[in-house]
């Protein structure tokens, strides 16, 4: 059975933020972010026909900046946050906003493309001087209406009131270290209650208790190079992934820092983002500045029973292609497949929250590509 | 002449006789075929009427008196010999006459004398029969009384008995002792029912029984000789003592014997195990007793060590089996169950402190690990299986040689496994070596030193392994005996030695050095010239030194390499891969270190707000001193390598020439900005340019493991700024550094438009990231980067 072909969407401006829509569960959205200093950025709401193979997009204006990260509420749809960069002659300063989308889909297929709506302005999360916002983060299961943001040394909490249309700063922590540590990325671990984030600076990544506002655990040179992504498992929960500059992928079990549990090597530059599918944990992407995205299977470290060998063999139908594919049968670690489409560095990758199978990678020309795992791997996993 | 007519002669005597063989009809050497010829005149069917005849129908005249003056000539031969023959038969027959007559005479004369003769006889005879008719009676009487002598003398042997036998023992003279009373036994047993003699009998077999006793004794005594010992087991048996019980005891005697030889081995490499301890334990008893000779004659070595076990516990052995054959086995035929038994008590007895004694030589060969030097141990070795194999001759049905040579294989083996060890460790310290050389070369003032690094660590690996090799060559020298043992010597010269020691060693290399690899997160890890230097080094073992080393050992060792060995092919292939790892670990690592001196001057600096640019940044002429210095290591170790050629001043038309076109086309670009041509151009210019991929591998040249560090570097270069916000002169200065790069990075690669691609892309990435986009005139830019 041939795979579908994967489908590329082209975008004006550079860019490199790119989220699922978290909370929209039947169709497959995603949010991109552009970046141009010169023109007016926008927020490119692409949603995509898995039957027809079709993207249709919306456009919103980002009139504040360029955006460098974007995040999808995980509760309500019509919410997003970014990471902008406001620039001025003299200054770049980086800063969150929370937004709200003017129009879904649903009610716009009339309007015309040549004017876009603007976002709508929730709030502004508020950095008081903690430096350049990095990221800006959902509560995982949208239990509580928390927001934790990175910025370059300090990790900052706030409670968001959307009636009030009001971010307050609950808390915050500073990373004290020394030589001015900056934090690249962080991710809000989605077990034990949601009280734990971890962050990454330089090769270090931090574990952070939320209700102490202190850390609980240092994995130290984590990475031979700078630590460019973390992902939680979405299922195990002591399991992490992180990737680097030192082109790997390791995995890890929080509760022993000092040896990774795993180290992918398939990318032959820096890997700028990792993610683990919300509904397959075995199913991992990572996406690199060698233009490339790899799909791996990471069976032994999935919460998939390792090793479970195909245990309906009184089904006679299915006893000629177990025959046929015996090799297959023991599901191995690998990479699943390489993805080319890309001319440019991919910064970003991020699986749709609502098919399971369907995954976008957006590079820095401005290109995204949407593609699926391929049929033959979910079907071994599925079956 | 004379030949031809003693030939004639010869021919002419043969058919004479013939001739008158004929003629008195002895035909019977004449072949039949002849005779029946009636043509030839010699022949027995001649006939003349038939024969003329013919002549004168096929000779012409002359040729038919040739043939009459031949014929008469002929007959004329024949007359004459007939004539003298009859005359010497003549003569003979006188003669014959004569003789007959003489004999006549004689013949008379001897009958006289024989008569005379046959009368004397008679007279003899006649004088015989009458004495022995006279002697008659007297013969009889004397017999009797002879009877009566003999039988007395037995009962007075039979009366004196009990004394003689306790005189015996008393002198201690116990085989006199048994042979008396073996002699008596059967009489007395005979007539016991006679009071007289039961008294006797019984004194004797109370003696006897003493005897017995005293004899079991001196059995049992450690003290006695194992001569004494065959001696008393001898009378002992004679004394019909039970045979298989008597084995037992003589078993167990020997036994006790072959013990303390075994503990006195077993107290030698006790001390040759806690050498130090034994001897400070014993020092204060020696000052006690002031002895110190025990302290040179305490630890042996291995040599000492056989012969201390083949002089004391094996030739004891050998005696005890020798005589026990000769006291049980050999005796004991009238029983044949018996001698089974007996045998089958010997095997096993033997069987079991065999087994003990190769333990203790094995442990004690197992602690011969120190030395260098394997003469002493394979001389050990050898003396210890040729005594073996004296032993098996002793005893039937055992092989103790093949565990003799079991426990030499062994030794071999540890031999060769210690060797390896050695050689591992060998290699660790040439790595420290040039480690500590690497760290400290600026002491010396020397920094040319990797070639000669490279050559010092081949050449001392090559010494080790050769060393090695004729060490271990021992073990198969022309007068070892087991090394000429096919199972010995095949298994340790394919099995052992090449694939074990060489082979082995070899892989130990690749996999040491594969390690530096592994550990590339760790700061502080190998340094990179000697990750380099690795990486020549199993090239040069890829390209020559296995291949050499494996000849050199199927050479010495007399090795098949047909057999089912490891394939030197299969390990150039690994060599070669590991070379290939080594450098492209090399070049990341290189690529990494500049790539972060890169990283950090691109964060650090606040771009939107900087001076314009004067100078190149320092931190530029820092990575082209760091890339020099690079090149000049690699350049001691690795070829130039193939450049796509191009000559130096038109690069650097070429490369003012890119810069103008560049700027017209960003001129453009960031004149009416509209976004979707400036992707689009990047990626038409990507489309025509090959895709880079940057940590690929590299081949073993200069130019190539140059343009991959490059290439890293150049990449990063630009990650790094797609992440900053530039202000105008921060775009200008980041054009003064790439075009200072430009001026002196393509040099040293393969293709110099990959350098110019790269940091083309650099500046496009500048352009894109910066506020205020206003590009530095070329000729501006030439000039800070010249005077810079």
């Amino acid at each position: 059975m041939e795979d579908e072909a994967s489908v590329i969407y082209g975008l004006e401006f550079q860019a490199r933020a790119l989220s699922a829509q978290t909370a929209e569960s039947d169709q497959v959205r995603f949010f991109v972010g552009t970046q141009s200093l010169k023109a007016e950025n926008q927020v490119h709401h692409i949603d995509f026909d898995d039957e027809n193979n079709q993207i249709s997009k919306n456009v919103f204006l980002h009139r504040v900046g360029e955006i460098w990260h974007l995040s999808a509420s995980t509760v309500d749809k019509n919410l997003l946050a970014t990471c902008y960069n406001k620039t001025s002659e003299s200054k770049a300063e980086m800063c969150a906003a929370v937004w709200r989308l003017p129009s879904d889909f649903d009610t716009l297929q009339s309007e015309d493309h040549s004017s876009h709506q603007s976002l709508e302005l929730v709030c502004d999360l508020a950095a008081s001087d903690s430096g350049d916002m990095k990221s800006v983060l959902w509560h995982p299961t949208g239990d509580s209406s928390n927001m934790v943001g990175i910025a370059d040394s300090h990790i900052l909490v706030w409670e968001l009131e959307t009636s009030s249309a009001s971010a307050k700063l609950v808390s915050s922590a500073e990373l004290e270290a020394k030589g001015q540590p900056r934090l690249t990325c962080g991710q809000w671990n989605p077990h034990h209650n949601c009280t734990q984030i971890a962050t990454a600076n330089d090769t270090f990544i931090r574990g952070w208790d939320l209700r102490t506002m202190e850390q609980v655990y240092t994995i130290e040179n984590a990475h031979g190079q700078l630590v460019r992504d973390l992902d939680f498992n979405p299922n195990k929960q002591y399991y992490m992934v992180s990737c680097g500059d030192d082109c790997k992928v390791k995995f890890w079990d929080i509760r022993n820092v000092t040896e990774p549990l795993k180290v992918l090597a398939h990318h032959s530059h820096w890997v700028w983002s990792v993610k683990y599918n919300h509904f397959h944990d075995q199913l991992v992407l990572t996406s690199s500045s060698d233009s490339c995205v790899i799909l791996s299977n990471i069976v032994s470290l999935s919460s998939e029973p390792y090793g479970h060998l195909v245990d309906n063999e009184g089904d006679s139908d299915r006893e000629d292609m177990d025959a046929k594919d015996k090799d297959s049968v023991l599901p191995q670690d690998g990479v699943i497949a390489t993805y080319e489409e890309h001319e440019d560095s991919v910064y970003a990758v991020d699986w749709s929250s609502a098919d399971p199978w369907v995954f976008a990678s957006l590079s820095y020309d401005g290109r995204l590509v949407i593609n699926r795992v391929p049929r033959a791997e979910k079907y071994k996993i599925l079956l | 002449m004379a030949d031809v007519e003693q030939e004639k002669d010869e021919g002419e005597r043969k058919k004479r006789h013939g001739m008158l063989k004929m003629y008195y009809g002895l035909e019977e050497d004449k072949p039949g075929a002849a005779t029946l010829d009636p043509c030839d005149i010699n022949g027995a069917h001649f006939k003349p009427d038939f024969y003329l005849s013919k002549l004168i129908r096929e000779k012409s005249l002359t040729e038919l008196m040739d043939k009459e003056a031949d014929m008469v000539s002929q007959i004329r031969s024949l007359d004459s010999d007939m004539q003298t023959l009859v005359y010497e038969n003549y003569n003979k027959f006188i003669s014959a006459t004569d003789t007959i007559r003489k004999m006549k005479n004689d013949f008379k004369k001897m009958e006289d004398e024989m008569d005379h003769l046959a009368s004397n006889m008679s007279a003899i005879t006649d004088f015989s029969a009458k004495i022995s008719v006279t002697l008659q009676d007297r013969r009889m009487q004397i017999t009797k009384l002879s009877g009566v002598h003999a039988l007395l003398k037995k009962l007075q042997f039979l009366f004196e008995l009990p004394a003689r036998l306790k005189k015996c023992i008393e002198m201690q003279a116990y085989s006199q002792a048994v042979r008396y009373y073996t002699k008596a036994q059967r009489v007395l047993h005979q007539y016991q029912h006679m009071p007289s003699f039961q008294g006797i009998n019984k004194d004797c077999t109370d003696i006897i029984t003493e005897l017995r006793q005293k004899l079991r004794n001196q059995f049992k005594d450690r003290e006695s000789t194992p001569k004494q010992l065959a001696e008393c087991v001898d009378l002992l048996l004679q004394l019909n003592d039970p045979a298989e019980e008597l084995c037992d005891e003589f078993l167990a005697h020997a036994c006790q014997k072959l013990n303390m030889d075994l503990a006195e081995l077993d107290r030698q490499i006790k001390l040759q195990m806690g050498e130090q301890v034994t001897l400070e334990s014993q020092r204060p008893s020696q000052a006690y007793l002031n002895t110190p000779m025990e302290e040179s004659a305490e630890i042996q070595d291995i040599l000492e060590f056989v012969d201390l076990g083949c002089n004391g516990f094996l030739s004891n052995i050998c005696l005890v089996i020798a005589s026990y054959n000769d006291m049980f086995l050999n005796k004991l035929q009238e029983d044949e169950n018996m001698d089974t038994i007996a045998l089958k008590k010997l095997v096993n007895f033997v069987n079991a402190l065999m087994e003990q004694y190769f333990a203790y030589v094995q442990r004690r060969v197992q602690l011969e690990k120190e030395t260098g030097d394997n003469t002493i141990l394979v001389r050990a070795l050898d003396r210890f299986h040729r005594r073996l194999q004296a032993m098996n001759k002793l005893l039937p049905d055992t092989d103790f040689s093949r565990a003799g040579t079991d426990i030499v294989s062994k030794a071999a083996k540890d031999r060769v496994v210690h060797y390896l060890d050695s050689l591992k460790q060998h290699f660790a310290d040439c790595l420290t070596d040039i480690r500590q050389n690497l760290a400290a070369p600026r002491l010396t003032g020397k920094q040319d030193g990797l070639n000669e690094l490279l050559s010092k660590i081949q050449s001392a690996c090559m010494d080790q392994i050769k060393s090695v090799l004729s060490n271990l060559q021992a073990f198969i020298a022309s007068d070892i005996t087991f090394a000429m043992k096919p199972y010995f010597r095949g298994p340790f010269c394919a099995s052992e030695v090449r694939e074990v020691l060489v082979v082995g060693y070899l892989k130990h290399v690749n996999s040491a050095c594969q390690e530096f690899c592994e550990g590339s997160g760790e700061k502080g890890s190998a340094p990179p010239s000697l990750i380099l230097i690795l990486s020549r080094l199993c090239l040069e073992f890829d390209s020559s030194t296995i291949s050499y080393l494996i000849s050199l050992t199927e050479e010495q060792f007399e090795v098949d390499p047909r057999n089912n060995l490891t394939q030197v092919s299969q390990l150039c292939t690994e060599a070669k891969a590991t070379s290939q790892t080594l450098l492209n670990h090399f070049v990341k690592v290189q690529g990494l270190a500049i790539s972060q001196m890169l990283r950090k001057s691109v964060e650090t600096r606040d771009w939107l707000n900087t001076i314009e640019p004067r100078n190149v940044r320092a931190v530029m002429k820092r990575v082209v001193e760091d890339i020099t210095s690079i090149d000049t290591q690699v350049g001691q170790l690795y070829e130039e390598g193939v450049r796509n050629e191009r000559s130096s001043d038109s690069s650097r038309r070429t490369h003012s020439h890119t810069a103008s076109s560049l700027q017209r086309k960003q001129g453009s670009q960031w004149n009416f900005t509209p976004s979707i041509d400036n992707s689009l151009m990047s990626n038409i210019q990507k489309l025509f340019s090959e895709k880079i991929e940057i940590f690929s591998a590299v081949e073993f040249s200069k130019v190539s493991v140059l343009t991959g560090i490059i290439k890293i570097s150049l990449k990063t270069f630009m990650e790094c700024v797609r992440l900053r916000t530039f202000g105008r002169y921060g775009l200008q200065q980041i054009q003064v550094d790439t075009h200072y790069l430009q001026l002196y990075l393509w040099r040293f690669v393969t293709d110099e438009n990959l350098v110019q691609v790269l940091l083309d892309e650099i500046v496009c990435s500048t352009v894109h990231r910066c506020l205020d986009p206003v590009l530095m005139e070329p000729s501006v830019i030439e000039l800070i980067c010249e005077r810079g």
